[in-house]
């Protein structure tokens, strides 16, 4: 199948109460290719007057008696189900403007990012009418029962490696419990998430329900994180503004904050594993999506006796990965996303170099045009190195070595983050042990990355608070209120 | 072109509105559908029976034959428990296929069902007799509702991890139980199925369905779209034919793991027998009622005398939950019978496909001379008789709007199941006695109370043995909200996520482990 030729571009404007705005300022973002740095078009950029404008529009939208508040349940649930279905009928145009706007490869938006949008918003869509609160048998002559309200207003925050992904899951769970959306895309990718707001508005959500303004982080993001009437603030991004975040929420009206923020994912290989399946586990684990995503398992750390081995089969395997324009087929590493990032990776490999990590492969740009880094790898890495330390958010693996059970479970906790491991070993002892050690919201065992809407998603420690997807999503965007009524007589 | 297009265009947004047609927005029936299936469904494919026969199915507007249907017997049910066993083996595509999936597919059913509501609607007037306004824009929809619900249950059906004492890991599986005997009736045909089919499915068992003898039809097109829609071939098999050949065969059947029955006490009484004398598989039961709907003075007396014609009239009387014992408080007990006769005098009886139809005939004969013998119970026992009270029609089986007032406790009328358009009315005088009274029934299925005060309400819908309690309203129910009895009402609930526990099995799973952590 091929992508979709797209030309004809114009300025985007934001989507507020189901209406195309332009920005109060007049400024616009820039937006580009990164495979060639071409500018693909621009978008309205929202600042905080803009943001100012969404939350009336989201606000005004929860109103008690509004239709978004008196809608059934299970008509909001059957909303998200239309809107997956009309992601569906567009997933070749998304797949493309998602490849076009980020790098990525394109088979892999559209396999694997529209798949799991379509049916993140389908599982959420299922869940709308099932959020059940409860009656309760206090003491006293008393009839108690909870609500389980939606919260309210909520900001959120996206990053630019998932675009359409992430706003599918921090939309879903979001609309389903029946909150109002002002969501923010990244600078960088923005243009998946406008077409989606086109699509909301043509699923039919009552307008102020989702309202979509992508900008800044250090203007939108911030007038978001610091509004008075916004009640919850989801981000997902760095660790490092993560903490702003949290801040601005505490300086502000104590709006509810859920982060899901960076990691240096362990990955860990036994002697008794499937030795060249690990290889390939270990190596998609790190090198998917340019090496962008915070599940990255970007410290691989190998027993003893395999450890030579492996190393050479990693080598094997990054040097056979093909770089090139992500819309063609056979192409399975595009470029990073920008400039910032591509310079970040880059310094972090000098300093692997310089601190005395082995240079097995790459290390260097790719290309004559666009943000490519060949896939590199570096052995003999030491747990002090910046490399094994820093997330760098790119195609660059480390691979250590390690002798015991008990030293790799402390070498691998040995870090501020806790977002996800791997374990790879066919001992059931193992396997329970270490998973159940390990301080990572998401353990798994023989497998990386193996992730679906039912299961939740999120971090300990630095790596966020606050769970995605699965039944857990549902707490964070619900407000739980108890309500007690006298009676004249209780009886169980 | 720019968009690639998916073939599955939804008919419309008007679903959002969907209980809220005016006469005015239903399409005009066609009075003649035609049949495309009346045999037997087992492994996806159409079979006779083994033996051959067939039973007509009859329009009860006329008394007239519709067609032959195919007859399932014992033999036919073994066929059918054998499919649903194989679909069911460890390893068969639907015991690997994603729980998602498996939610997709019942989406599927929903949206294929959505798309020939007219004709469903149209053949279920013309087998049970509904008027074809109350099939289209009342069962269609909620039987579309249902089954959306339950896809979405499918992959959030959770077990847990549970943190026992010593070093080990334990955690449960919710697993289906395995073959599903479903015996269904006939007065919500369409629906009765999707309330069996839902949760059954959702949770990955295989089904042997009986369909009621009497309404056969729509189950029977419903089975060609589950195949359509892509249910590997042995996960639903449909089979028409008689309770006591059957369905006894489904009830004791030594490879059935649990049967649902939706019927009378009586045969709910057999069915709980059969599994006790078989291989104890597990039983629900959906059965009668007496149903008590409470008023007291301070209701607004409109709404009552409305929802309350409502309660009882509703799909000819033929409801399990209907409210045939009406109490009401003294002081407004006049008036009220006053205002329900003039109600029960202006419904409209006719014929269920004029669409200002409110009343159709009883589904057959047996129902119709059984109801006719309750009326003349009534009068003989002293209840007095305010309107109808005789046939309606030359043709059909018509019954006129019945009301009694001055209903005694100990009359027959006030203690068995009518189920037909024949309504009681009672007078109490305090709380305390109307619930007792209520309560003193070996029924327990629904019940209801109007009034405006707080107190009274908990007082009332605390007090009342009944699986559902409706305040200020009646026959309000939702896929989300359970549904079963109390007592010889029945056991377990069907509808809601109560709805799945009946059709899972936990499995705990216990790991020994060197040394646990919290």
């Amino acid at each position: 199948m091929c992508p979709e030729h797209v030309d004809n571009w114009f300025s985007c404007p934001l989507f507020i109460s189901n209406e195309w705005h332009e920005s109060c300022s007049g400024r616009k973002i820039p937006v580009y290719n990164p495979a060639t740095g071409e500018l693909l078009c621009e978008v309205e950029e929202a600042d905080a007057e803009d943001v100012e404008k969404a939350v009336r529009s989201a606000r005004a939208a929860f109103q008690m008696g509004s239709p978004w508040r008196s809608m059934d349940a299970s008509d909001r649930g059957h909303l998200l189900n239309r809107l997956a279905d009309l992601v569906e009928r567009d997933r070749l145009l998304l797949a493309t403007l998602e490849a076009l706007d980020s790098g990525k490869v394109f088979l892999m938006a559209y396999f694997v990012d529209l798949m799991a949008t379509i049916k993140t918003l389908r599982y959420y869509g299922g869940w709308a009418d099932k959020i059940h609160g409860k009656t309760i048998p206090v003491d006293g002559e008393y009839f108690t029962y909870t609500r389980h309200e939606p919260i309210g207003v909520c900001g959120q925050i996206i990053p630019w490696n998932f675009p359409l992904m992430m706003f599918a899951w921090k939309i879903a769970p979001a609309l389903c419990c029946g909150n109002t959306v002002v969501i923010k895309p990244a600078e960088q990718t923005p243009l998946s998430a406008l077409h989606m707001a086109a699509l909301i508005k043509e699923a039919g959500f009552p307008p102020g329900v989702v309202n979509v303004v992508p900008g800044y982080g250090q203007t939108a993001g911030c007038a978001i994180s610091h509004h008075m009437d916004i009640d919850k603030v989801a981000f997902t991004g760095s660790t490092a503004v993560g903490k702003l975040i949290q801040k601005a929420a505490g300086d502000s009206n104590l709006k509810r904050v859920t982060l899901e923020l960076g990691g240096k994912n362990p990955n860990i290989v036994f002697a008794d594993c499937d030795l060249e399946y690990a290889v390939e586990q270990a190596h998609s684990g790190l090198f998917f999506n340019q090496g962008q995503c915070c599940l990255a398992g970007s410290r691989v750390f190998v027993e003893e006796p395999i450890y030579e081995e492996f190393v050479r089969r990693s080598v094997e395997r990054a040097r056979s990965k093909v770089l090139g324009n992500p819309l063609l087929p056979g192409v399975d590493q595009g470029p990073q996303i920008d400039q910032k990032q591509f310079n970040k990776i880059m310094e972090l490999i000098e300093s692997g170099k310089r601190e005395g990590a082995t240079l097995e492969c790459g290390g260097s740009p790719w290309g004559q045009q666009g943000l490519f880094i060949q896939p590199t790898v570096f052995s003999n890495v030491t747990d002090d190195m910046r490399i094994a330390k820093e997330e760098i958010f790119g195609p660059v693996q480390q691979i250590m070595c390690f002798r015991s059970v008990h030293e790799v479970i402390q070498r691998a906790n040995a870090t501020h983050y806790g977002l996800a491991a791997g374990v790879f070993t066919n001992d059931i002892d193992k396997a329970l042990t270490v998973s159940s050690a390990l301080q990572a919201g998401m353990v798994w065992v023989n497998c990386y990355n193996a992730m679906s809407a039912q299961c939740p998603f999120g971090g300990f420690k630095m790596s966020g608070n606050g769970r995605e997807l699965g039944e857990y999503a549902l707490q964070e965007y619900t407000e739980v209120k108890a309500v007690t009524i006298k009676i004249s007589q209780k009886n169980s | 072109m720019l968009r690639t297009v998916f073939s599955r265009a939804l008919p419309g947004l008007s679903r959002l509105s969907v209980c809220h047609y005016s006469a005015a927005a239903i399409p005009a029936p066609n009075i003649q559908p035609e049949v495309h299936y009346n045999k037997l469904f087992i492994n996806n494919q159409w079979q006779d029976a083994v033996s051959g026969k067939t039973f007509p199915t009859i329009n009860p507007a006329t008394g007239e034959v519709i067609c032959q249907v195919a007859e399932a017997d014992e033999a036919d049910v073994d066929k059918a428990v054998k499919a649903a066993h194989n679909a069911f083996r460890l390893g068969s595509p639907w015991r690997r296929m994603d729980a998602s999936h498996r939610g997709l597919l019942l989406n599927r059913l929903a949206d294929a069902i959505e798309r020939d509501s007219t004709y469903l609607a149209e053949l279920e007037t013309l087998d049970n007799g509904k008027p074809y306004a109350v099939a289209y824009t009342v069962d269609l929809p909620n039987v579309v509702k249902c089954l959306r619900y339950y896809a979405g249950w499918a992959d959030k059906w959770e077990g847990k991890t549970i943190p026992i004492d010593g070093d080990y890991f334990c955690y449960t599986r919710h697993e289906p139980i395995g073959v599903c005997g479903q015996i269904i009736p006939w007065n919500f045909p369409l629906l009765m199925q999707a309330w069996k089919l839902g949760p059954a499915l959702a949770t990955g068992n295989t089904v042997v369905m009986k369909v009621a003898e009497q309404t056969p039809l729509t189950a029977l097109y419903v089975a060609s779209l589950i195949k359509e829609v892509g249910f590997p071939e042995g996960v639903v098999n449909i089979l028409p034919g008689m309770g006591p050949s059957a369905g006894a065969a489904i009830a004791k059947h030594m490879d059935v793991d649990k049967v649902a029955f939706t019927g009378s006490t009586e045969v709910g009484h057999l069915i709980q027998q059969a599994s006790g004398s078989s291989n104890l598989k597990k039983v629900t039961l959906e059965l009668g009622g007496k149903s008590p709907n409470i008023i007291l003075s301070d209701a607004n007396m409109e709404d009552a005398v409305e929802q309350s014609h409502f309660a009882l009239f509703f799909n000819q009387g033929q409801c399990c939950c209907a409210g045939s014992r009406t109490y009401v408080q003294a002081d407004i007990y006049d008036e009220f019978v006053e205002r329900s006769v003039e109600r029960a005098k202006r419904r409209v009886v006719g014929n269920p496909f004029d669409l200002k139809t409110e009343q159709g005939p009883q589904v057959d004969q047996e129902q119709f001379n059984k109801i006719l013998g309750y009326i003349s119970s009534g009068k003989r026992e002293g209840a007095k008789l305010m309107c109808g009270g005789g046939v309606a029609a030359d043709r059909g089986y018509f019954i006129q709007p019945t009301v009694f007032g001055d209903v005694q406790d100990n009359m027959t009328i006030a203690r068995e199941e009518i189920f037909g358009p024949v309504m009681q009315i009672l007078k109490f005088k305090s709380l305390e006695e109307v619930v007792t009274r209520a309560n003193d029934t070996k029924y327990g299925l629904a019940a209801a109370v109007f009034t405006k005060d707080i107190d009274k309400a908990n007082y009332v819908s605390n007090g009342l043995r009944a699986g559902t309690v409706w305040i200020n309203c009646y026959d309000v129910f939702g896929a989300q909200a359970p549904f079963g009895g109390y007592k010889a009402s029945g056991n377990g609930r069907e509808l809601g996520e109560y709805g799945l526990d009946n059709y899972t099995e936990v499995k705990t799973v216990t790991i020994k482990v060197p040394q646990k952590n919290s």
